[in-house]
């Protein structure tokens, strides 16, 4: 295994003391695997990523265990897990307009790692980035490096940042929410590079999305988190065919599609998200689920496995989706 | 593209009549090295209180001396307590802000609450303890006024710094493996450089202010240096047989400290990103 993730559990400093917002956390990712995470905002899915590169906020306390390549990352001096990242280890940024310096040439930004890790000078590392700027299939390769962000689109923004993060060829990029800022069609362009990068370099991708039709076309795996657990997790094809869990669930039918009549209303998940409870007992979601009786209240659910590496953590997984 | 046309001549206007009024304070520097009317000190009493003639082109003073020498002379005192000033506030502001917007926590909470604590004295009286402890005198006005810059500029660089550090890119050249100081070199400050610019210009304003001020109170300048603020304070003895003699320092204080904010006034819309990014 590339990564294997165990018990995570991230808490935040907060006024009143530190917040859980990752809990009992674990999966696992093969090389040149493509693992989703997807949940509503606050689900703990961009906490996570961010665990998994040693980039949780200042004050944050992470436990539990990450092994990458075979070497524990939780409580890695900070020195040696900077070896790693932008090396081993990479990310892709939603915002394309603000994750790149606005005051830096695009070449030099992309040259950055490959300096540092690859101890290229200046002028190979530059060339280097044209290269890599192409590889990204950037029209003008030349004049992008020579560019400020601002003189590129959305979408070129967005390779240039891809091209940043693959210049080490990481074996793991993590990418979060890498098109939710980029209209359709230039999403559908980077989503289809960064299958293409992943099946010839044979990196694994974490993908957080909440788009769940980003995760069922590019990836292979899918974990589904709310309030920072993990509710299902499994193949694809089977949580998205088959939800063993009634948040998959609800998720799904929370989408729009064809075919729905016009002026119907889109199904929605009553209240509010919960928030991250830490070590009280009890299902997370069990206040806004249409399956709650009573012991989701009090226990906490069991992991329920679906063979084929599907999981879900329900006390009534079983009954999940056969009364659709 | 409309919003910086819009813009542009009003940054455009104040900041080359700033840059103007700001050069001319500098050529007067420069040429005072180098040339001034008379010698500056020169004592000549048969002349003393000559209104201003081709020979004597402000006039002289009580004692004869040549006003335009002095004015000359001057410029050079406020330009070497501005840069000197600004330059002791930017050196340990800079790094004081820096390491307050890197390290979080208890050090950035002492060492803002040490910035509100040099901050809490009105500069004036500052500057009139340290001149009252360690002797009256220009450089050590001009270390007082540089003290009192240095909270200042620290924190105005740990605002702008966290601003920058929760942009994406900040966390994106520490997902690149970047550390503290490379990130803060080449991604804080050549984004967080505008306001400082800024803000050195309206400091080194003060500055003048501040000396002017001092040598005024009789704890800057002492003879035979000269100042403009010294100048003022020896045109008070004679305020009612010559009041130009008040006139000329001051006028002098006026135009440098209105030409430095105006040029820091035009740097900030020249500098603003935003207008940048949109031109």
């Amino acid at each position: 295994m590339l990564l294997e993730v165990s018990e995570l559990a991230v808490d935040v400093a907060t006024r009143r003391g530190f917040q859980r917002v990752v809990d009992r956390t674990s999966f696992s990712i093969a090389e040149g695997e493509g693992l989703g995470m997807v949940g509503e905002s606050g689900s703990g899915k961009t906490m996570t990523a961010l665990a998994l590169m040693g980039l949780t906020p200042e004050g944050a306390r992470v436990s539990g265990s990450i092994r990458f390549e075979g070497r524990e990352l939780v409580g890695l001096e900070e020195d040696a897990m900077r070896q790693l990242r932008g090396d081993r280890i990479a990310m892709i940024f939603q915002e394309p307009m603000t994750a790149l310096n606005p005051l830096r040439r695009v070449g030099a930004q992309v040259a950055e790692p490959l300096m540092l890790h690859r101890a290229l000078s200046k002028r190979e590392a530059l060339a280097r980035a044209v290269q890599l700027l192409e590889h990204v299939r950037l029209a003008e390769p030349e004049r992008a490096a020579r560019s400020y962000p601002f003189a590129l689109s959305g979408g070129e923004r967005q390779r240039a940042m891809i091209a940043m993060a693959i210049g080490c060829s990481p074996r793991l990029v993590i990418a979060d929410e890498p098109t939710t800022a980029l209209d359709v069609t230039v999403q559908a362009r980077i989503l289809a590079l960064i299958d293409g990068l992943r099946s010839e370099s044979k990196m694994a991708i974490v993908l957080v999305s909440h788009d769940l039709a980003v995760i069922a076309g590019h990836c292979d795996r899918v974990i589904v988190m709310y309030a920072g657990v993990i509710m299902e997790s499994g193949p694809v094809e089977a949580v998205l065919r088959e939800p063993r869990n009634p948040y998959t669930l609800a998720l799904l039918e929370a989408r729009p599609g064809p075919g729905a009549p016009r002026g119907a209303r889109l199904k929605t998940i009553p209240a509010a998200p919960a928030v991250a409870q830490g070590n009280s007992e009890g299902c997370p979601f069990a206040g806004r689920c249409a399956l709650t009786i009573d012991i989701c209240r009090k226990v906490t659910p069991p992991e329920v496995a679906f063979g084929a590496g599907h999981i879900s953590r329900c006390h009534r997984a079983g009954e999940v989706g056969l009364a659709r | 593209m409309t919003l910086s046309a819009r813009f542009r001549p009003r940054g455009g206007l104040s900041l080359w009549l700033g840059a103007v009024l700001v050069a001319a304070l500098i050529a007067a520097a420069l040429l005072s090295l180098i040339w001034t009317p008379y010698p500056p000190t020169a004592i000549d009493i048969p002349h003393k209180l000559a209104p201003p003639s081709a020979a004597h082109w402000f006039g002289t003073d009580n004692l004869g001396r040549d006003v335009a020498s002095q004015i000359l002379v001057g410029s050079r005192v406020s330009i070497l307590v501005g840069v000197i000033a600004v330059g002791i506030g930017l050196a340990f502001g800079i790094v004081l802000g820096l390491i307050a917007a890197f390290s979080k926590g208890l050090v950035e909470d002492g060492l803002m609450k040490l910035s509100d604590f040099v901050f809490a004295f009105p500069a004036l009286l500052l500057a009139i303890m340290l001149t009252s402890t360690f002797g009256p005198g220009v450089v050590n006005a001009i270390i007082a006024i540089g003290i009192y810059n240095v909270p200042i500029i620290a924190k105005l660089t740990r605002a702008t710094a966290n601003g920058v550090l929760s942009r994406e890119y900040a966390l994106a050249a520490r997902a690149a493996g970047r550390g503290s100081i490379a990130i803060a070199i080449d991604h804080v400050l050549p984004n967080i450089a505008p306001a400082l610019i800024v803000q050195a210009t309206i400091q080194f304003a003060i500055a003048i202010l501040a000396e002017a001020a001092l040598s005024y109170l009789g704890l800057g300048a002492q003879p035979p240096e000269t100042s403009w603020g010294k100048m003022l304070a020896d045109a008070q003895n004679v305020l009612y047989n010559a009041p130009r003699l008040a006139l000329y320092p001051g006028i002098a204080i006026a135009l440098s400290v209105l030409g430095l904010n105006l040029l820091g006034d035009g740097l900030r819309d020249a500098l603003d990103p935003k207008l940048r990014a949109r031109s």
